[in-house]
């Protein structure tokens, strides 16, 4: 049954990345969905990432980015500085998958260290030192001159194409939906529900609060490091607390603790924007009705009040896509 | 759980329904992108009525390559993915033949090199970071880049007001101000003055007083400072209470009313470098000037300037190719002598413009042209 599950959820993957593939083949996806479909799936491992720290273990961070920031500009700095040495050659890709999973590691360290703090603040407090947690990579980024400080680092190599960010990003679901639904899992969630109950029958809730963090950021990381390499440009301003909002936006529109509803809000909320803007370009070029392109936000905000007004649980609530969950429910 | 769903995918078909384009092969399509969202919303507001009031005068002459010109704008929140996104919509999506754009050297980064691998020609507007036009020979700008404007400031600092020591202050979160200084910088040692103290602020700051301290002790007779003009307003009083009396010089940053309304007396007889002024008495100037007033109801900045000039360098760069090839166009681009606002323009190897710029200084209140200084 459990193998059967997994496999469904890999031939899901298959068939979205097969027809992803086929209609961009034959011209139906041009490049602009393809870049949006890209961000859609780099918005997936940030907000499944961030979801496991907020949604599955309870804390509250606000600096998600933060992590982001360390992926990318670790694994940016890697493959620039490699190819700055020698030109290309075919082994990049190996050294383009290293530097992220170093990204990677790199944000975990980072999350190792900012998941002490929550030992000892809960809520609102912990939100305030998550936020500061992302505020200071940003000055720290800025600050330091060989990474280009306030210019950005520039001349990173474009690696990331659709099948590399689709691959981390199902490995990404996949290894976060066994996380959640193991015994690890369990007890995250336990301290979700009661931190002091889970304690007092003997769940270790130091040790699987910093996990949360740790493997969030680990996750997080590595889409930044994804992001930098898709974008040829890692800069200090992309990280800030209006990034880490953004993902939290997701993760609470999809409905917190929801892996499911994680991945369809990155996916919607992505589209929506660029909807949006293609959308009101036609009602005003079209249409003839006058309206500006800053209305954009304007009405993705409305949307978002809209939704959060509807479905205060966010559009999944805690449910989770019967592909996602590995052993059927009890009774 | 099935009407979750449903809305879901409703979202996203909704979304992906308005992707539908429209036929625009009767127009010459430019794209447009400039930031009408974020943290440089009101540089992105003077670019885009600089593309449209440039567009609308074509049209009204007929167009280029005797169709109208159609500009497709996108708004790139000053964000580099948006940057990515809204450059690959554009050519992709728009099947613009050439981009204007945009505004912050972090988007423009982001979306050069989109450009180069379409080989779609773009000019961006006020990018001044080196790097933008490094991409490729699809990378034009239409401003000058740091270097230029710091040594520019150097020259004059020495030159015009005789200054034998200066000093620096700049925001040490910026690129812009700290790239401006470091020319700065070089440029006034290598004429044979001297640097006296060089500090760095923090963003966001609004005292001062520590750095200009420790700057003033050694009595420079100018003070360079390459900030904003919200800053600079600031500094220039801080600098009188400290009992600064010499001149402050700065960039294209202080170019607001704002700045004055601050910093009221305290900035007077202070000296920038901009890209134009509105004061500057050629025809093509005062023409810009009066068109954009009665359009907009507001005096042009110099982001309006650029906006309008990369614009005009463009459709000149397609009506002289002949067609809306890419590569036809980038060969026009680089072969471009054209009399535009911010001066005369050609491009130099690197594709930056080769233009002067002129001294403004500030007198009652007011920004008065002061002098033209070529580099």
């Amino acid at each position: 049954m459990d193998k059967l599950k997994s496999m469904k959820l890999l031939m899901a993957g298959l068939i979205f990345y097969v027809v992803v593939q086929v209609l961009s083949a034959v011209g139906v996806l041009n490049g602009y969905f393809m870049v949006i479909i890209n961000r859609s799936l780099i918005g997936v491992m940030f907000a499944v990432s961030l979801n496991l720290i907020n949604g599955i273990t309870g804390q509250f961070s606000l600096g998600h980015m933060g992590f982001a920031a360390v992926g990318a500009y670790t694994s940016g700095s890697i493959t620039t500085l490699i190819f700055k040495l020698s030109p290309r050659h075919p082994e990049d890709a190996v050294v383009f998958v290293v530097a992220i999973i170093a990204g990677g590691i790199a944000a975990a360290v980072a999350g190792f260290l900012i998941g002490f703090p929550s030992l000892r603040l809960k809520g609102d407090y912990l939100a305030i030192v998550t936020l500061g947690f992302g505020e200071i990579i940003r000055t720290i980024l800025n600050n330091i001159a060989w990474v280009g400080g306030p210019r950005g680092l520039l001349g990173i190599p474009k690696f990331s194409t659709f099948t590399v960010i689709f691959v981390f990003t199902m490995a990404t679901i996949i290894l976060i939906r066994n996380l959640v639904q193991s015994s690890i899992g369990r007890s995250m969630l336990s301290i979700r529900e009661n931190e002091l109950a889970s304690e007092l029958v003997g769940v270790d809730t130091t040790k699987y609060k910093v996990l949360g963090f740790v493997v969030g950021a680990f996750f997080a990381g590595m889409g930044g490091g994804l992001l930098a390499h898709l974008l040829q440009i890692a800069h200090p301003t992309q990280y800030g607390f209006y990034a880490s909002a953004l993902i939290l936006i997701m993760v609470y529109v999809g409905g917190i603790g929801s892996l499911t509803g994680s991945i369809i809000a990155a996916f919607s909320l992505t589209f929506l924007t660029e909807g949006l803007r293609v959308g009101i370009d036609w009602l005003r070029d079209t249409a003839g009705v006058p309206i500006g392109t800053e209305w954009t936000m304007v009405i993705y905000a409305l949307l978002l009040i809209l939704i959060m007004l509807f479905k205060t649980e966010g559009l999944l609530g805690m449910r989770e896509a019967s592909i996602l969950i590995i052993k059927e429910k009890q009774g | 759980m099935k009407k979750s769903y449903l809305v879901a995918l409703g979202l996203v078909a909704g979304a992906a329904l308005s992707f539908v384009g429209c036929d625009k092969n009767k127009n010459v399509v430019v794209g447009g992108v400039a930031p009408l969202t974020g943290e440089a919303a009101t540089f992105g507001a003077s670019t885009k009525n600089g593309y449209d009031l440039a567009v609308s005068e074509w049209n009204a002459k007929g167009g280029v390559l005797g169709k109208q010109v159609q500009l497709v704008f996108a708004d790139d929140k000053g964000d580099p993915a948006e940057g990515a996104t809204v450059f690959t919509k554009l050519i992709e999506q728009d099947k613009a033949c050439a981009i204007l754009g945009t505004v912050m050297s972090k988007v423009s980064l982001a979306g050069a090199p989109i450009c180069q691998s379409a080989k779609i020609p773009m000019i961006a507007t006020a990018s001044t970071n080196p790097k933008v036009t490094g991409v490729g020979n699809f990378v034009f700008r239409a401003c000058f880049i740091d270097p230029f404007q710091g040594t520019v400031g150097a020259k004059f600092a020495f030159d015009d007001l005789k200054a034998k020591k200066a000093a620096c202050l700049f925001d040490v979160g910026n690129d812009y101000t700290k790239g401006l200084s470091e020319f700065f910088k070089a440029k006034f040692t290598a004429l044979g003055g001297e640097v006296v103290g060089f500090e760095g602020h923090a963003t966001g700051t609004s005292d001062f007083k520590a750095q200009l301290t420790k700057v003033l002790a050694a009595k420079p007779d100018v003070l360079y400072v390459s900030d904003y003009y919200s800053d600079v307003a600031i500094i220039a009083k801080q600098a009188r209470e400290l009992g600064f009396k010499g001149p402050l010089v700065g960039g294209d940053g202080w170019d607001s009313p704002k700045l004055t309304e601050i910093a009221g007396p305290a900035i007077e007889g202070c000296f920038f470098t901009n890209h134009y002024a509105k004061e500057d008495k050629s025809p093509i100037v005062q023409e810009f000037v009066g068109k954009y007033t009665a359009k907009y109801k507001a005096a042009p900045d110099a982001l309006a300037a650029l906006a309008y000039d990369a614009t005009n360098i463009m459709l000149d760069a397609i009506s002289r190719a002949g067609s809306t090839d890419g590569a036809a166009i980038q060969g026009a681009l680089v072969k471009t002598d054209l009399k535009v606002v911010t001066g005369q323009v050609k491009f130099d190897g690197e594709r930056n413009p080769v233009k002067s710029a002129v001294i403004i200084e500030l007198k009652g209140g007011q920004q008065v042209y002061k002098t033209t200084v070529a580099p």
